[in-house]
């Protein structure tokens, strides 16, 4: 057994009313993968947070064992300096300064009063070439894509001499291409000997790179699964995550009589509103039928958002043109979201904090806010009205919240899907553009968001569901579209698509481009 | 996640105890002069223009704490317009709906920039105040102009019989006030009574019920009170009127309208109310376009007050709007706020202005107190809100 590296011994951490962490014992070896999961809530992030020194030594119960030595990290710094570096979800880079800028800030290279840029860039060169990037140091963080901008990460921990390094969730928001690039470099890194922990969703992820499987649960340590040399099954790290078996990831399609077609756009195109020569929707077509769930699936930056927020009262992009029929007829929606809301089509975001919900503001008060004028009279809102509207669609979505009053910051990711929902069902819409409904979410919520979709399907509604996640798009679809670079570049029955035929039909898209 | 429940309480009523703190050090530091009828009187007849003043400045900062540097000029722009206006023999209520108007269309011309040009608030008001500023100066040549029209003092506030005649003709003491002040705080008990037996047969939460039946008791309680001191100088001065108005009117605005709910929305995240088909654009218009009409009712109870226009009127009112916003509470990125803390916030300021005025300190170190309560009040905001998390 190789050595072990790190050992966090029954570490308890308490939040005013809340035990985050109960009793976690968790043991990284040396030039290992290990990986962290468990549902949304389970403390994952807490537990990272401890390691890190975010939270203070003494503010935990339990002790870290690194290195052979007991440590009592006080912040950031501290930890960093033992080597150990976290990179936080949400990337943390300025976008308007340099690659090298970034990698360096609060390290600056040369004295304080006088930064030596000479050794700043060639410094960051060196890192950027170690994950595999061929940038200049000097070119601005906004000029990279997502993907990149999570190597800059890398880079920047490499630089701060890493040797335990800590990955929350690197893949939530690169699109497949990108995380298999950023998996392999870890495997990379692991031969050359370096020690990590990465914390994710996705559990192909989990087994395609981790050593060491440890799940956690409500706080608490449930199992360390060995993976060294056997390949484990996502169906077994789910039983743990759960603590039971999930046989069906998906509810199955509902028995729906699929009618006429509902909506329909022929020849969409759409331009990027800064870079207007940029094409961002390319002469797309599709329908969806009255009761029917159409998956749109596509990697990201593909233009799906922009298709469905273009569609939604022209709510993205510039020079939109085409042709937009509502049961057959064509209809010419003006520059405004109400207007879309008013012809019965909604657009429900993939950012729930960025764009979806009001944080500071009550479960109430967010459910209501796309459809106000119909509990209002005059201006003049029927508060009990409301109250009961909410109160409605909390029983209907079983939203866990001790009452409606709530604040909507407060709710875990799933039950905030569900308000979100909650306010476009409460829209009353004909026509709805689900936009990643299930990201970020675990997996015992996102069964009920798949529950929910079928039940909006019942009620005559039509889906449009835009996913990059391929299994949910086979689960929950009757119909799938392809989209790549802006295009439809294929469209398949459920029942005929596969994960191969779909990755062909983007293949063969990306063949057809270059040739 | 339950603090324990001495926190909570004082979490929640912060600045009302640190008011009922500073109103009994006052007491004694004065020899009880801060509760004197007059005193007690003064305190709304001389900050009137601040309550209505911030009342309108609460809107912009709801929608994303934006400010309005330009309120001061612009109460000081109004008032020169309306007194040369009465100067000049105009019918008193046309001056009156002018001054409105004019605080009004320059609340539009400001939110036209903000709202539907992006030009960020800060500026598009900096300009503001520095051009209102100049104009008063042209419009009263750089003099002072008197205003003599007794009706206008007489609804707006100033000189010396601004207050609603006493039609029952107490003795020694003025009964219609008092006959008001019980009226109102009996019909505040009898609207939170039906509230609550509304929302409990409706199944809403209401909280502790003993809890809220003796924070009414004390509200009506401190009514009786106010209103008791009031009778017994000159009665209800009639700027209270106003401000009672504004503050009531807006208070219903924000908690029960659609417009008032959108000002929260925008200020808690745009995006996402915009995509929710409002127009938030015009929210912010309405929110700028608002505030001038407030300031210009601000600039006819200031000049009413003065019973003249100068020139250098107003100077610094729009810092005493921010700043009673946030000493009540408001946040500094918008979407939180009330009006009722914005109220303790004003009243708040005002005691100490006039607890210092009394105990004789000085103007500028009356400032310098002013900065550190306007420091702790949003420092101790910050702190709790860190402790929550």
């Amino acid at each position: 057994m190789a050595k072990i590296l790190l050992e966090m011994k029954n570490i308890t951490k308490t939040f005013p009313g809340v035990k985050a962490l109960d009793n976690v014992n968790f043991q990284v070896e040396e030039g290992e993968i290990h990986a962290l999961v468990g549902e949304n809530g389970a403390g994952k992030s807490t537990l990272m947070n401890v390691l890190s020194g975010i939270y203070p030594y003494g503010s935990y119960e339990g002790d870290i064992v690194y290195n052979g030595e007991v440590c009592k990290f006080n912040n950031i710094k501290d930890s960093e300096k033992k080597g150990i570096v976290i990179i936080h979800q949400e990337l943390a880079l300025v976008p308007e300064m340099s690659i090298g800028e970034n990698m360096f800030l609060g390290n600056e290279r040369g004295s304080k009063a006088r930064i030596n840029w000479a050794e700043t860039y060639s410094e960051a060169d060196k890192y950027l070439k170690m994950v595999g990037l061929t940038e200049s140091s000097k070119t601005p963080i906004k000029a990279l894509g997502t993907g990149k901008q999570q190597l800059v990460e890398i880079a920047k921990a490499l630089a701060k001499h890493a040797k335990l390094l800590i990955l929350d969730e690197p893949t939530s928001s690169l699109n497949e291409t990108d995380s298999k690039a950023l998996l392999d470099l870890m495997l990379e890194f692991k031969k050359q000997g370096m020690t990590m922990i990465i914390i994710t969703h996705k559990l192909n992820e989990v087994s395609y790179v981790a050593d060491n499987i440890t799940v956690l649960r409500d706080g608490g340590t449930v199992e360390t699964i060995n993976a060294q040399g056997v390949t484990i099954s996502e169906d077994r790290i789910i039983k743990g995550m759960v603590g039971r078996e999930i046989t069906d990831r998906f509810p199955g399609r509902p028995d729906v009589q699929i009618g006429d077609i509902k909506m329909e756009v022929k020849n969409w195109n759409v331009f990027h509103p800064l870079y207007p020569e940029r094409k961002v929707v390319d002469d797309v077509s599709l329908y969806i039928r009255k009761g029917e769930v159409v998956g749109l699936y596509g990697l990201m930056g593909a233009g799906r958002t922009e298709l469905a927020m273009s569609i939604f009262g022209q709510s993205y992009g510039i020079g939109i043109s085409g042709e937009l029929r509502l049961d057959g007829q064509t209809v010419t929606l003006k520059k405004s979201t109400s207007d879309a809301i008013k012809h019965k089509i909604a657009y429900v975001t993939e950012d729930r904090k960025g764009n979806g919900l009001v944080l500071s503001q009550s479960i109430k008060v967010n459910t209501s806010l796309a459809n106000l004028d119909s509990i209002s009279s005059r201006g003049v809102i029927d508060k009990d009205k409301e109250y009961a509207v909410a109160e409605e669609y909390r029983k209907k979505l079983k939203t866990k919240c001790p009452t409606v009053e709530q604040n909507v910051g407060n709710l875990s990711g799933g039950n905030q899907q569900k308000v979100l929902l909650a306010k476009w069902l409460f829209a009353d819409p004909d026509i709805l553009m689900l936009d990643e409904p299930t990201r970020g979410i675990d997996v015992g919520a996102k069964y009920e968001i798949y529950t929910i979709i079928n039940d909006m399907v019942r009620e005559g509604k039509s889906v449009l569901m835009i996913s990059s996640e391929l299994p949910e798009v086979l689960g929950m679809s009757d119909r799938i579209y392809i989209m790549n670079e802006g295009r439809i570049v294929g469209e398949m029955k459920s029942e005929d698509a596969t994960q191969e035929n779909i990755m062909a039909a983007i293949i063969n898209s990306g063949k057809e481009a270059s040739a | 996640m339950k603090n324990s429940p001495v926190m909570a309480f004082f979490q929640k009523y912060t600045m009302i105890i640190a008011l009922v703190v500073v109103m009994i050090f006052f007491y004694f530091s004065t020899d009880g002069k801060i509760m004197y009828a007059q005193n007690i009187n003064n305190l709304i007849s001389q900050n009137g223009y601040v309550f209505v003043l911030a009342t309108g400045m609460l809107l912009c900062i709801l929608t994303g704490g934006n400010i309005d540097l330009a309120v001061g000029s612009v109460v000081c722009f109004a008032g020169a317009v309306g007194a040369m206006m009465m100067k000049g023999g105009i019918n008193v209520w046309l001056a009156v709906i002018v001054m409105l108007v004019v605080g009004l269309l320059i609340g539009m011309f400001q939110g036209y920039w903000i709202a539907w040009v992006s030009v960020p608030p800060f500026i598009a008001t900096l300009a503001g105040m520095y051009a209102f500023r100049g104009f008063s100066n042209v419009v009263l040549n750089g003099f002072a102009v008197a205003i003599n029209n007794q009706t206008f003092l007489n609804v707006f506030g100033g000189g010396a019989s601004c207050y609603v005649p006493d039609f029952l003709g107490g003795n020694g003491m003025n009964l219609t006030c008092m006959v008001a002040g019980v009226v109102i705080a009996v019909i505040y008990a009898v609207i939170t009574i039906r509230t609550v037996i509304s929302h409990k047969k409706l199944g809403i939460d209401v909280g502790n019920l003993a809890a809220k039946y003796l924070q009414t008791a004390v509200i009506c309680g401190v009514i009786i009170w106010f209103f008791y001191k009031l009778s017994n100088y000159k009665g209800i001065p009639s700027t209270l009127i106003w401000v009672a108005v504004v503050m009531l009117g807006y208070n219903y605005i924000l908690a029960n309208t659609s417009v008032g709910r959108y000002l929260y929305a925008v200020g808690g995240n745009e995006k996402a109310t915009l995509l929710s088909g409002v127009n938030t654009k015009l929210v912010y218009f309405v929110a700028y376009a608002n505030m001038g009409l407030l300031a210009g009712l601000a600039g006819i109870l200031t000049v009413a007050r003065a019973t003249s226009a100068q020139p250098t009127y107003g100077q610094g009112y729009e810092m005493d709007a921010i700043a009673a916003c946030f000493i009540g509470g408001a946040s500094a990125y918008g979407g939180t706020g009330k009006i009722s803390s914005v109220f303790v916030g004003a009243l708040l300021l005002g005691v100490i202005n006039q607890g210092m005025s009394i105990m004789g300190i000085e103007a500028n170190y009356q400032r310098v107190v002013k900065g550190i309560v306007l420091l702790l009040a949003v420092l101790f905001d910050v702190l709790s809100k860190r402790q929550k998390k």
